[in-house]
Protein backbone atom coordinates (compact mmCIF):
# COMPACT_ATOMS: atom_id res chain seq x y z
CA UNK A 1 0.00 0.00 0.00
CA UNK A 2 0.92 3.51 -0.81
CA UNK A 3 2.26 5.98 2.25
CA UNK A 4 1.36 9.68 2.19
CA UNK A 5 2.38 11.76 4.50
CA UNK A 6 -0.04 14.40 5.91
CA UNK A 7 2.25 17.26 3.34
CA UNK A 8 1.79 14.61 0.29
CA UNK A 9 -1.79 14.76 0.56
CA UNK A 10 -2.22 18.37 1.63
CA UNK A 11 -0.46 19.10 -1.67
CA UNK A 12 -2.43 16.71 -3.79
CA UNK A 13 -5.93 17.50 -2.55
CA UNK A 14 -5.20 21.13 -1.81
CA UNK A 15 -4.27 22.09 -5.80
CA UNK A 16 -7.05 19.62 -7.19
CA UNK A 17 -9.54 22.10 -5.02
CA UNK A 18 -8.60 24.68 -7.52
CA UNK A 19 -8.41 22.92 -10.65
CA UNK A 20 -11.07 23.20 -13.54
CA UNK A 21 -11.04 19.70 -14.56
CA UNK A 22 -12.90 20.30 -17.79
CA UNK A 23 -10.36 23.02 -19.02
CA UNK A 24 -7.35 21.03 -17.46
CA UNK A 25 -8.60 17.58 -18.74
CA UNK A 26 -9.08 18.93 -22.25
CA UNK A 27 -5.72 20.73 -22.50
CA UNK A 28 -3.98 17.34 -20.89
CA UNK A 29 -5.71 14.65 -23.76
CA UNK A 30 -4.91 17.87 -26.36
CA UNK A 31 -1.36 18.06 -25.19
CA UNK A 32 -0.89 14.26 -25.58
CA UNK A 33 -2.54 14.11 -28.74
CA UNK A 34 0.02 16.56 -29.87
CA UNK A 35 3.19 16.38 -28.16
CA UNK A 36 2.85 12.07 -28.68
CA UNK A 37 1.32 11.86 -32.39
CA UNK A 38 0.86 8.33 -32.07
CA UNK A 39 -1.87 8.51 -29.69
CA UNK A 40 -3.95 9.37 -31.60
CA UNK A 41 -4.75 5.96 -32.79
CA UNK A 42 -6.81 5.37 -29.82
CA UNK A 43 -9.04 8.28 -31.28
CA UNK A 44 -9.97 7.65 -34.95
CA UNK A 45 -13.13 7.90 -34.23
CA UNK A 46 -12.65 11.85 -32.92
CA UNK A 47 -12.86 13.74 -36.42
CA UNK A 48 -10.63 16.28 -37.29
CA UNK A 49 -7.19 15.69 -35.35
CA UNK A 50 -4.78 17.11 -38.67
CA UNK A 51 -2.66 20.08 -36.67
CA UNK A 52 -2.42 21.36 -32.97
CA UNK A 53 -5.02 23.66 -33.37
CA UNK A 54 -7.93 21.54 -34.95
CA UNK A 55 -7.04 19.04 -31.99
CA UNK A 56 -7.41 21.92 -29.20
CA UNK A 57 -10.65 22.71 -30.92
CA UNK A 58 -11.84 19.29 -31.14
CA UNK A 59 -14.93 19.12 -29.17
CA UNK A 60 -14.87 15.18 -28.80
CA UNK A 61 -10.97 15.81 -27.65
CA UNK A 62 -12.15 18.36 -24.98
CA UNK A 63 -15.33 16.31 -23.84
CA UNK A 64 -13.09 13.34 -23.43
CA UNK A 65 -10.35 15.16 -21.61
CA UNK A 66 -12.82 15.96 -19.10
CA UNK A 67 -14.17 12.47 -18.41
CA UNK A 68 -10.48 11.33 -18.44
CA UNK A 69 -9.15 13.96 -15.72
CA UNK A 70 -12.44 13.67 -13.62
CA UNK A 71 -11.79 9.94 -13.22
CA UNK A 72 -8.23 10.75 -11.73
CA UNK A 73 -10.45 12.96 -9.02
CA UNK A 74 -11.48 9.53 -7.99
CA UNK A 75 -7.63 8.82 -7.66
CA UNK A 76 -7.36 12.08 -4.89
CA UNK A 77 -10.29 10.95 -3.00
CA UNK A 78 -9.25 7.78 -2.65
CA UNK A 79 -5.14 8.25 -2.08
CA UNK A 80 -5.32 5.05 -0.17
CA UNK A 81 -7.01 2.63 -2.28
CA UNK A 82 -6.05 3.52 -5.70
CA UNK A 83 -5.58 0.20 -7.21
CA UNK A 84 -9.08 -0.80 -5.65
CA UNK A 85 -10.98 2.17 -6.96
CA UNK A 86 -8.99 1.82 -11.19
CA UNK A 87 -9.44 -1.65 -10.97
CA UNK A 88 -12.57 -1.50 -13.33
CA UNK A 89 -10.98 1.01 -15.53
CA UNK A 90 -7.21 -0.97 -15.62
CA UNK A 91 -9.52 -4.29 -16.88
CA UNK A 92 -11.34 -1.72 -19.16
CA UNK A 93 -7.86 -0.54 -20.86
CA UNK A 94 -6.80 -4.02 -21.62
CA UNK A 95 -9.49 -5.97 -22.40
CA UNK A 96 -12.07 -3.65 -24.41
CA UNK A 97 -9.15 -0.59 -25.60
CA UNK A 98 -6.26 -2.19 -26.05
CA UNK A 99 -4.36 0.46 -24.88
CA UNK A 100 -0.43 0.29 -23.97
CA UNK A 101 0.07 0.70 -20.35
CA UNK A 102 3.15 3.43 -21.40
CA UNK A 103 0.17 5.74 -22.36
CA UNK A 104 -0.69 5.96 -18.56
CA UNK A 105 2.47 7.34 -17.98
CA UNK A 106 2.97 9.58 -20.66
CA UNK A 107 -0.33 11.08 -19.84
CA UNK A 108 0.75 11.62 -16.23
CA UNK A 109 4.00 13.60 -17.58
CA UNK A 110 1.50 15.66 -19.46
CA UNK A 111 -0.64 16.57 -16.55
CA UNK A 112 2.16 17.39 -14.65
CA UNK A 113 3.00 20.33 -17.20
CA UNK A 114 -0.71 21.40 -17.49
CA UNK A 115 -0.51 21.52 -14.19
CA UNK A 116 2.92 23.79 -13.97
CA UNK A 117 1.13 25.76 -16.80
CA UNK A 118 -2.09 26.63 -15.02
CA UNK A 119 -0.22 27.37 -11.67
CA UNK A 120 3.04 28.71 -12.46
CA UNK A 121 5.04 29.29 -9.31
CA UNK A 122 2.47 28.04 -7.22
CA UNK A 123 3.47 24.66 -8.69
CA UNK A 124 6.02 24.80 -5.94
CA UNK A 125 9.16 21.74 -6.19
CA UNK A 126 7.42 20.06 -3.24
CA UNK A 127 4.15 19.76 -5.00
CA UNK A 128 5.63 18.65 -8.16
CA UNK A 129 6.90 15.90 -6.47
CA UNK A 130 3.86 15.30 -4.70
CA UNK A 131 1.88 14.97 -8.00
CA UNK A 132 4.60 12.85 -9.97
CA UNK A 133 3.87 10.60 -7.02
CA UNK A 134 0.29 10.76 -7.86
CA UNK A 135 0.55 10.36 -11.74
CA UNK A 136 3.04 7.25 -11.05
CA UNK A 137 0.72 5.61 -8.61
CA UNK A 138 -2.17 6.22 -10.78
CA UNK A 139 -0.54 4.72 -14.55
CA UNK A 140 0.50 2.00 -12.14
CA UNK A 141 -3.11 1.08 -10.87
CA UNK A 142 -4.30 1.11 -14.02
CA UNK A 143 -1.95 -1.22 -15.47
CA UNK A 144 -2.71 -3.56 -12.26
CA UNK A 145 -5.19 -5.64 -13.65
CA UNK A 146 -3.51 -5.87 -17.51
CA UNK A 147 -3.21 -10.00 -18.58
CA UNK B 1 21.20 13.74 -38.59
CA UNK B 2 18.09 15.59 -36.94
CA UNK B 3 15.96 17.73 -38.96
CA UNK B 4 13.88 20.87 -37.54
CA UNK B 5 10.98 22.13 -39.24
CA UNK B 6 11.35 26.39 -39.49
CA UNK B 7 8.72 26.82 -37.12
CA UNK B 8 10.53 23.94 -34.57
CA UNK B 9 13.37 26.36 -34.59
CA UNK B 10 11.18 29.40 -34.07
CA UNK B 11 9.43 27.71 -31.08
CA UNK B 12 12.85 26.95 -29.39
CA UNK B 13 14.99 29.89 -30.52
CA UNK B 14 11.70 32.38 -29.61
CA UNK B 15 11.29 31.02 -26.29
CA UNK B 16 14.97 30.44 -25.21
CA UNK B 17 15.19 34.22 -25.85
CA UNK B 18 12.81 35.17 -22.86
CA UNK B 19 14.48 32.58 -20.66
CA UNK B 20 15.93 34.08 -17.39
CA UNK B 21 18.92 31.52 -17.71
CA UNK B 22 20.49 31.98 -13.74
CA UNK B 23 17.21 31.98 -12.52
CA UNK B 24 15.70 28.87 -14.73
CA UNK B 25 18.77 27.03 -14.70
CA UNK B 26 18.78 27.07 -10.32
CA UNK B 27 15.46 26.42 -10.44
CA UNK B 28 15.54 23.63 -12.36
CA UNK B 29 18.76 22.22 -10.69
CA UNK B 30 16.80 22.25 -7.31
CA UNK B 31 13.49 20.52 -8.68
CA UNK B 32 15.72 17.80 -9.92
CA UNK B 33 16.97 16.87 -6.71
CA UNK B 34 14.02 17.18 -5.01
CA UNK B 35 11.93 15.31 -6.53
CA UNK B 36 14.34 12.74 -7.59
CA UNK B 37 16.04 12.96 -4.58
CA UNK B 38 19.01 10.28 -5.53
CA UNK B 39 20.53 12.52 -7.83
CA UNK B 40 22.36 14.59 -4.50
CA UNK B 41 24.50 11.91 -4.53
CA UNK B 42 26.00 13.66 -7.48
CA UNK B 43 26.29 17.23 -5.29
CA UNK B 44 27.62 15.79 -1.86
CA UNK B 45 29.98 18.54 -1.48
CA UNK B 46 27.47 21.47 -2.15
CA UNK B 47 26.44 21.79 1.62
CA UNK B 48 22.91 21.82 3.15
CA UNK B 49 20.58 20.16 0.59
CA UNK B 50 18.43 18.36 3.77
CA UNK B 51 15.08 19.52 2.81
CA UNK B 52 13.06 21.59 -0.46
CA UNK B 53 13.99 25.31 0.97
CA UNK B 54 17.52 23.97 1.98
CA UNK B 55 17.85 23.42 -1.71
CA UNK B 56 16.68 26.26 -3.24
CA UNK B 57 18.10 28.61 -1.45
CA UNK B 58 21.65 26.88 -1.81
CA UNK B 59 23.70 29.07 -3.46
CA UNK B 60 25.83 26.20 -4.64
CA UNK B 61 23.26 24.51 -6.57
CA UNK B 62 21.67 27.85 -7.70
CA UNK B 63 25.57 28.78 -9.64
CA UNK B 64 25.90 24.98 -10.63
CA UNK B 65 22.03 25.28 -12.02
CA UNK B 66 23.02 28.53 -14.18
CA UNK B 67 26.22 26.83 -14.99
CA UNK B 68 24.01 23.65 -16.72
CA UNK B 69 21.79 25.93 -18.09
CA UNK B 70 23.94 28.27 -20.09
CA UNK B 71 25.74 25.09 -21.53
CA UNK B 72 22.10 23.82 -22.44
CA UNK B 73 21.70 27.82 -24.47
CA UNK B 74 24.99 26.45 -26.56
CA UNK B 75 22.99 24.01 -28.03
CA UNK B 76 20.42 25.74 -29.05
CA UNK B 77 23.38 28.00 -30.89
CA UNK B 78 24.02 24.66 -32.59
CA UNK B 79 20.83 22.44 -33.54
CA UNK B 80 22.14 20.83 -36.51
CA UNK B 81 25.26 19.51 -34.64
CA UNK B 82 24.45 18.32 -30.72
CA UNK B 83 26.66 15.52 -30.96
CA UNK B 84 29.35 17.69 -32.15
CA UNK B 85 28.41 20.38 -29.38
CA UNK B 86 28.40 17.78 -26.66
CA UNK B 87 30.85 15.26 -27.79
CA UNK B 88 33.57 16.40 -24.71
CA UNK B 89 30.62 17.25 -21.86
CA UNK B 90 29.36 13.42 -22.55
CA UNK B 91 33.07 12.23 -22.27
CA UNK B 92 33.33 14.42 -19.04
CA UNK B 93 30.20 13.05 -17.42
CA UNK B 94 31.18 9.31 -18.18
CA UNK B 95 34.62 9.48 -17.38
CA UNK B 96 34.96 12.23 -14.29
CA UNK B 97 31.82 12.47 -13.20
CA UNK B 98 30.22 9.15 -13.73
CA UNK B 99 26.97 10.13 -14.18
CA UNK B 100 23.89 7.64 -15.20
CA UNK B 101 22.56 9.33 -18.28
CA UNK B 102 18.92 8.38 -17.43
CA UNK B 103 19.96 11.24 -15.07
CA UNK B 104 20.36 13.68 -18.67
CA UNK B 105 16.62 12.56 -19.16
CA UNK B 106 15.20 13.74 -15.71
CA UNK B 107 16.42 16.69 -16.11
CA UNK B 108 15.42 17.31 -19.40
CA UNK B 109 12.02 16.64 -18.33
CA UNK B 110 12.40 18.80 -15.19
CA UNK B 111 13.09 21.25 -17.75
CA UNK B 112 10.30 21.16 -19.40
CA UNK B 113 8.26 21.36 -16.19
CA UNK B 114 10.33 24.82 -15.08
CA UNK B 115 9.28 26.01 -18.68
CA UNK B 116 5.71 25.30 -18.17
CA UNK B 117 5.88 27.20 -14.98
CA UNK B 118 7.57 29.89 -16.24
CA UNK B 119 5.69 30.83 -19.67
CA UNK B 120 2.65 29.66 -18.87
CA UNK B 121 -0.08 29.86 -21.37
CA UNK B 122 2.48 31.09 -23.80
CA UNK B 123 3.99 27.44 -23.22
CA UNK B 124 1.78 26.20 -26.53
CA UNK B 125 1.16 22.42 -26.91
CA UNK B 126 3.64 23.21 -30.09
CA UNK B 127 6.14 24.83 -28.42
CA UNK B 128 6.06 21.39 -25.77
CA UNK B 129 6.38 19.77 -28.37
CA UNK B 130 9.87 21.25 -29.84
CA UNK B 131 11.27 21.78 -26.47
CA UNK B 132 10.62 17.63 -25.45
CA UNK B 133 12.18 17.07 -29.19
CA UNK B 134 15.51 19.42 -27.90
CA UNK B 135 15.52 17.94 -24.58
CA UNK B 136 15.72 14.41 -25.72
CA UNK B 137 18.26 15.30 -28.32
CA UNK B 138 20.57 17.05 -25.74
CA UNK B 139 20.34 13.84 -23.47
CA UNK B 140 21.14 11.43 -26.01
CA UNK B 141 24.18 13.73 -27.16
CA UNK B 142 25.56 13.96 -23.62
CA UNK B 143 24.85 10.06 -23.96
CA UNK B 144 26.37 8.87 -26.76
CA UNK B 145 30.42 9.28 -25.98
CA UNK B 146 29.45 6.67 -23.11
CA UNK B 147 31.31 3.13 -22.70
Amino acid sequence: MVHWTAEEKQLITGLWGRVNVEECGAEALARLLIVYPWTQRFFASFGNLSSPTAIIGNPKVQAHGKKVLTSFGDAVKNLDNIKKCFAPLSKLHCEKLHVDPENFRLLGDILIIVLAAHFGKEFTPACQAAWQKVVHVVAHALAHEYH
